[in-house]
């Protein structure tokens, strides 16, 4: 019983000291830091986001260039739901993970028959049809200028409102989410997937159902993009379909491909890495004295992603992996 | 009835510059197995060059034609070199990644040099729109049909008579057997990004007279290019320029149905494709 229990937090020491840093954070970063405590805000909901398309992605090995599709569906049935209809954010929030996967299930059938550049030019053409429809529909959804004035979440009686107290709420659920990919990860879905993701055909031979496991993957992956999106819409409280755009999937993707694919902590650091990337170009940039800063940042974030996808594609966590492996070599050879 | 030809003849006008584009991606996608997302940028340097340059220079405009023609296959040269060539881990998602990014720099660059004001240029001939038939198209609508007949005439024999040309095709159909019989098929691969590279350019510079070109015209109309490619076939030369004019004639009618939406009837188009028959029409 003892060592049971010495093994379990062995195991998850990590996901200990995770927890404790999130929850500690924002009591260190005080006074005119609270930029720094929104900025942890939106890199959270990012996390959340990114850890779903780790799964589909990574894990799976399933291209999709048109993740920031589902994130905006969220995000605007939630919006839609408590602004027009009327509902209470909760019942928007459930409602619109329902609808995500709907119509995720929907796109999901056809979509996943293909493979490789095909899948990936189809997911990359559903994700810019959908920001054109959400601009174009404008009596539905507001058209390019977007919605505003939604209503907050409330946890009982406390309102979500401030930076903290929405730090603190989405970093819990994606804390939540975390846990749960790790643990399919490491369990029987997690291992069909990876066959799958080998060698399909080799899979299927060995009784795997690959169509059903990737649907199942594609599907929770745009659940869990709904969830970061609702929150992104109830602490925004505004949303315009630039934000869901082509630009936002290929962040996505560079967040999981960045943090390492197939690896759960990847997804969470490629999050964490890449919100963060913007601001020191910032400030890189302000030191400088550069007139023309925000285009010279975007420069220099494709720079780095180019520079990236050359020298380590593998990420940084595979990176860490192969350091901690040569480590292990050395030592075995002295 | 003229408004029919009319559609016709816009559609024509568009769908040839989206097979030109077609054309550049499918050269890529034969030789190296690349999808190139950063195809559109080359069309909108093209533009972006030759409209800058007859701003500063006061030199006739074939001339700055070939001049901003070059400076676009020798940028599409640097980035083989640089950020193709150097990649050897990762798989399929690494290169489109790259090449997306590759767009990304190329696009931020060029709103720092150029600013984000679109610039005009003059049409090659008289700005006198001609009529043909009851319906009338910009006299630039001719040059860029004519451009376009002419770049396929000579890719044609480039591929069937020459020695490079053959030896592309080879690429094309196994890469490993061809270097086998003696094909230096990183050459080939620099030279399919030259070519693509003009020929988007040259793309670019055509339609700039009447789209006028600015740094953020590249990415749809590279990606409706796209669209054409896949609907053509992926890897085949007629079938990306048979995509090309069926997209353009296909989204100038969607026009008249409805203009806001216009463009999304290129992607749905290519969403189709991919699921109904993803080889397209013309794909091996």
């Amino acid at each position: 019983m003892f060592i049971k229990r010495q093994n379990f937090l062995r195991k998850y020491i990590w996901h200990f000291v995770l927890i404790a840093f999130v929850a500690i954070l924002p009591i260190i970063i005080r006074g005119g830091y609270s930029y720094f405590v929104s900025l942890l805000v939106v890199a959270g909901i990012y996390v959340i986001l990114v850890l779903g398309l780790n799964l589909l992605l990574g894990y799976a090995g399933q291209i999709s260039l048109g993740h920031a599709a589902f994130y905006g569906i969220g995000a605007y049935s939630s919006a839609i739901l408590t602004t027009k209809y009327g509902l209470s954010p909760w019942l928007g929030f459930f409602a619109a993970i329902a609808i995500t996967c709907a119509l995720a299930l929907f796109i999901g059938i056809p979509t996943l028959r293909l493979r490789g550049n095909y899948l990936a030019m189809a997911t990359l053409g559903i994700g810019i049809i959908f920001t054109k429809v959400m601009i174009a529909w404008d009596t539905f959804t507001g058209g390019p200028d977007g919605i505003y004035g939604i209503p907050g979440l409330k946890l009982g009686a406390i309102a979500i409102d401030t930076d903290i107290k929405q730090y603190y709420f989405v970093w819990l659920i994606a804390i939540f989410i975390f846990i749960l990919s790790y643990n399919i990860v490491n369990s029987g879905v997690g291992r069909a997937l990876k066959a799958v993701n080998s060698n399909e055909t080799a899979a299927e031979v060995l009784g795997i159902d690959a169509a059903r496991y990737k649907l199942i993957i594609f599907i929770l992956s745009a659940a869990f993009a709904s969830i970061a999106g609702s929150l992104y819409t109830h602490c925004r409280l505004f949303i315009s379909p630039q934000i869901f755009s082509f630009m936002l999937s290929v962040k996505i993707v560079t967040m999981v491909v960045i943090g390492g694919m197939g690896n759960v902590w990847g997804g969470l650091i490629g999050a964490l890495i890449l919100t963060s990337l913007p601001e020191f170009l910032t400030i890189i940039s302000e030191h400088l004295g550069n007139i023309n800063t925000t285009e010279l940042e975007i420069a220099i974030y494709g720079l780095v992603l180019v520079l990236v996808m050359i020298f380590a594609p593998e990420g940084f966590s595979g990176g860490l992996t192969k350091i901690a492996s040569l480590r292990k070599r050395k030592r075995l050879f002295q | 009835m003229s408004q029919i030809l009319q559609y016709i003849l816009t559609g024509v006008t568009v769908g040839s510059i989206y097979a030109l584009i077609a054309l550049g991606f499918t050269i890529i996608y034969n030789t190296t197995d690349i999808i190139n997302l950063a195809q559109g940028e080359f069309v909108m340097l093209g533009g972006i060059i030759m409209a800058s340059l007859n701003r500063s220079l006061n030199l006739p405009l074939p001339l700055l034609f070939i001049i901003s023609v070059l400076i676009v296959a020798f940028i599409g040269v640097g980035i083989e070199r640089f950020a193709i060539r150097p990649v050897k881990r990762g798989g399929i998602v690494t290169l489109i990644i790259i090449t997306i990014g590759i767009s990304i720099v190329i696009k931020a660059v060029s709103a720092m040099l150029w600013g984000k004001d679109a610039i005009p240029l003059p049409s090659f001939s008289s700005e006198k729109p001609v009529r043909i038939l009851g319906a009338s198209m910009p006299s630039q609508g001719l040059w860029i049909i004519g451009v376009t007949v002419f770049i396929m005439i000579i890719m044609t024999f480039f591929y069937r008579y020459t020695r490079t040309g053959k030896a592309m095709r080879a690429c094309a159909i196994n890469k490993m057997a061809a270097s086998v019989v003696g094909i230096d098929v990183k050459r080939m691969s620099f030279i399919s990004f030259a070519i693509s590279a003009a020929i988007g350019a040259a793309a670019g510079a055509l339609v700039t007279p009447i789209y006028h070109a600015g740094y953020d015209r590249g990415t749809m109309i590279g990606l409706k290019g796209f669209c054409a490619t896949i609907l053509g076939g992926l890897g085949s030369v007629p079938g990306g320029v048979l995509g090309g004019f069926i997209i353009g004639i296909l989204e100038s009618f969607g026009c008249w149905i409805s203009s806001a939406y216009k463009d999304v009837f290129a992607l749905a188009v290519m969403v189709l494709v991919l699921y109904i028959r993803p080889k397209g029409i013309l794909g091996k």
